[in-house]
């Protein structure tokens, strides 16, 4: 594990995740779905986390925080360094004043994640007073101020308003909204514009990178559209089966990308110049279901330059220069060669 | 909201003149005769003319109208005249029993109360019970709790009131001697002695009928609160640093109890139909009981009265249920 090299040099991370594990039990076995996961993450930076469905992108976020049900869920090791403490040996009174109060969450679903029967003043006032013991009347200003940061017009009078009176990308808004509402020194969007349209998906990622300009805030974007990505991320992390299997800045790892897993995404968006493709490129073959801890590289059987190695051993993450690393032996082989 | 209930209202009216329209015939056309019971020694005439001095001489259209006038002018009538000493109904015929040839309504006052008070607190008692073993039974699902919960539940669906309440006779009025096995209708609570006996008489009877409420709002409000603890903002709540208290009776148990309340509240009109096989059991005079006599009696005018209150109870309760739901539901509004 090349530590340090996850930040640029010179950084302090304000959340640093080391060797994080966590395993469903599940009918009949286990399943790991977050394997040695680490990353760092620094002051004001937006860090993107990529990969598809199922590679353990959530989980890894809501293991942080304890946000996974448990059981299934089991966060078997790692630390996870916020302040100078590690969140997963917090008793759960301490850790409720992180969530929500030091590192804000928004949800993938904005159609769902806000109770139906709660005025939305009401919900962004809950963890004013509960966090920062504002009083009924300084909160709702506060409501207010925060209605009007994340761009709603009518703050004032929309604060008497119901869930199901907004819009979806209002509603994602008013999730933005409650999840800055402490003055969060981090903030974790969970796939924040997959339920919404395409314009409204640039209304929401503008008005993150501004909001992060003026609040100056780390941010952690989890989703698996390299567009929205290529837009917005200072670093990136891409996961696959549980695990991180390349990480690099934003531009090098589009210019530059190491693991052919990260290659194969690359592959699979539409080209808008030259010809036509006459079908849609796709990585053949499912992502793996981890019974086990993997004891080889999870990518093997879907790779077009696997190697008998990788069925032997699983890659560790090789420092590849340039603050990029990726867990690939032939990634690693070539540069060798190189 | 008002408009509808308002609307609701007015509709109910056909509704209800329709329901009363369709017991009258039902009891026109059922077999049975009021007579049936009187002495045998009574000549055939005679008895033919008690049944015209009943009433009964004359066609159902003739009866049907007598009926509703009775029940919706001249009883509220004598209602107002009794409260507030005025001279209404002028003397007008009341509806009158078959069998005690006294006024319905004035026999469905002297057996409301105990029914209020058996069915009315087991009900009471029951919702009171189920909410709080509902909502733990799901928020530590499958848990040695909701195990038992599950199985009381399963006894209090499956089990007959009048076994399980014979067997509480068996155990507690004749092993153990403890508790009486009738219901003392004449029992006046003025001491602190009488009080303690109304209470263990109520005690079989309640638990018996609370065993019922119990096992069925227990197991509504466990599906309701486990479909809402997955929900996605509950995850919010927590994810907003709040404490699992709240995020469980205030977050959860909000929207769970939107569609319990409507379950209890369309239970409420069956507390006044009585419990009538345990009101049997325990020598309860209430309303049920009564009802079981007129019925056996061909009591009409009772019966139909009787049957008629309920269902008044039935539409009022179902519209109470309605703008419940949709007060506690905000993504509900009516008008």
């Amino acid at each position: 594990m090349p530590d340090g090299a996850d930040l640029p040099a010179g950084t302090t991370p304000v959340l640093d995740v080391q060797h994080l594990k966590t395993v469903f039990r599940v009918r009949g076995g286990e399943v790991h779905a977050v394997n040695d996961v680490s990353f760092a993450l620094g002051a004001g930076e937006l860090l993107g986390v990529v990969g598809e469905s199922g590679s353990g992108k959530s989980v890894t976020m809501m293991s942080l925080l304890g946000l996974l049900p448990s059981p299934p869920a089991d966060v078997r090791g790692g630390t996870v360094t916020f302040e100078g403490e590690d969140l997963l040996q917090l008793p759960l009174d301490k850790l409720r004043k992180v969530r929500g109060g030091r590192i804000g969450f928004v949800f993938q679903d904005p159609m769902t994640s806000l109770n139906p029967v709660f005025t939305i003043g009401y919900q962004i006032m809950e963890p004013l007073q509960e966090h920062m013991g504002l009083n009924k009347s300084a909160a709702r200003a506060r409501a207010q101020e925060l209605l009007e940061l994340v761009g709603i017009p009518g703050a004032a009078q929309r604060l008497n308003d119901y869930p199901h009176q907004f819009s979806g990308g209002m509603r994602q808004r008013v999730m933005i909204a409650i999840a800055l509402a402490c003055d969060p020194k981090v903030l974790i969007a969970d796939e924040p514009t997959t339920a919404l349209d395409v314009t409204i998906q640039a209304q929401i990622i503008e008005l993150m990178k501004d909001l992060r300009d003026k609040l100056g805030m780390a941010v952690i974007w989890i989703t698996h559209d390299l567009g929205v990505i290529a837009g917005i991320a200072d670093r990136v992390v891409v996961m696959y089966g549980g695990q991180i299997v390349e990480h690099a800045p934003v531009k090098e790892l589009f210019r530059n990308p190491q693991h052919p897993y990260t290659r194969a995404l690359l592959t699979t968006i539409p080209k808008i110049s030259g010809e036509r493709a006459r079908r849609l490129t796709v990585i053949q073959g499912q992502p793996p279901i981890l019974g086990d801890a993997p004891t080889a590289c999870p990518f093997r059987d879907r790779c077009d330059v696997a190697i008998p190695r990788c069925s032997r051993e699983n890659p560790p993450r090789y420092d590849l220069g340039h603050n990029h690393d990726a867990a690939c032996f032939v990634a690693k082989g070539s540069q060798h060669a190189g | 909201m008002l408009t509808y209930t308002f609307r609701r209202l007015l509709i109910s009216i056909p509704t209800l003149l329709f329901i009363a329209f369709v017991i009258f015939m039902l009891l026109e056309l059922a077999p049975g005769d009021p007579m049936a019971q009187m002495p045998l020694t009574i000549p055939p005439e005679v008895k033919e003319k008690m049944r015209i001095a009943l009433g009964l001489g004359e066609p159902w259209w003739i009866r049907f109208p007598l009926w509703l006038k009775q029940f919706f002018i001249i009883e509220p009538a004598y209602w107002i005249d009794n409260s507030f000493g005025t001279d209404l109904a002028g003397g007008a015929q009341r509806i009158v029993s078959f069998q005690s040839r006294s006024p319905v309504f004035d026999t469905i006052a002297q057996r409301l109360p105990q029914t209020l008070w058996v069915v009315g607190m087991s009900y009471v008692v029951g919702v009171i019970i189920a909410l709080p073993i509902g909502i733990i039974s799901a928020y530590r699902q499958y848990s040695v709790f909701d195990q038992a919960g599950t199985f009381v539940s399963m006894i209090g669906f499956s089990v007959p009131p009048f076994f399980s309440g014979v067997l509480l006779i068996v155990i507690f009025s004749v092993t153990l001697g403890w508790l009486p096995s009738i219901y003392d209708t004449t029992l006046v609570v003025n001491s602190w002695a009488t009080f303690k006996m109304q209470i263990m008489q109520m005690v079989m009877p309640v638990m018996v009928l609370a065993l019922q409420t119990t096992a069925q709002v227990s197991r509504y409000m466990r599906a309701s609160m486990l479909d809402n603890l997955g929900q996605d903002y509950v995850r919010t709540a927590r994810a907003k640093g709040m404490s699992e208290s709240t995020v469980v009776m205030k977050h959860v148990l909000r929207n769970s109890m939107i569609p319990v309340i409507t379950v209890i509240a369309l239970g409420i009109p069956s507390i006044f139909g009585g419990a009538i096989i345990t009101e049997q059991i325990f020598k309860v005079n209430g309303l049920g009981q009564l009802l079981i006599i007129a019925l056996q009696g061909s009591d009409i005018p009772m019966v139909m009265t009787l049957t008629f209150l309920f269902a008044i109870l039935i539409v009022m309760f179902n519209l109470i249920a309605d703008v419940l739901y949709g007060v506690f539901d905000p993504r509900i509004r009516y008008d």
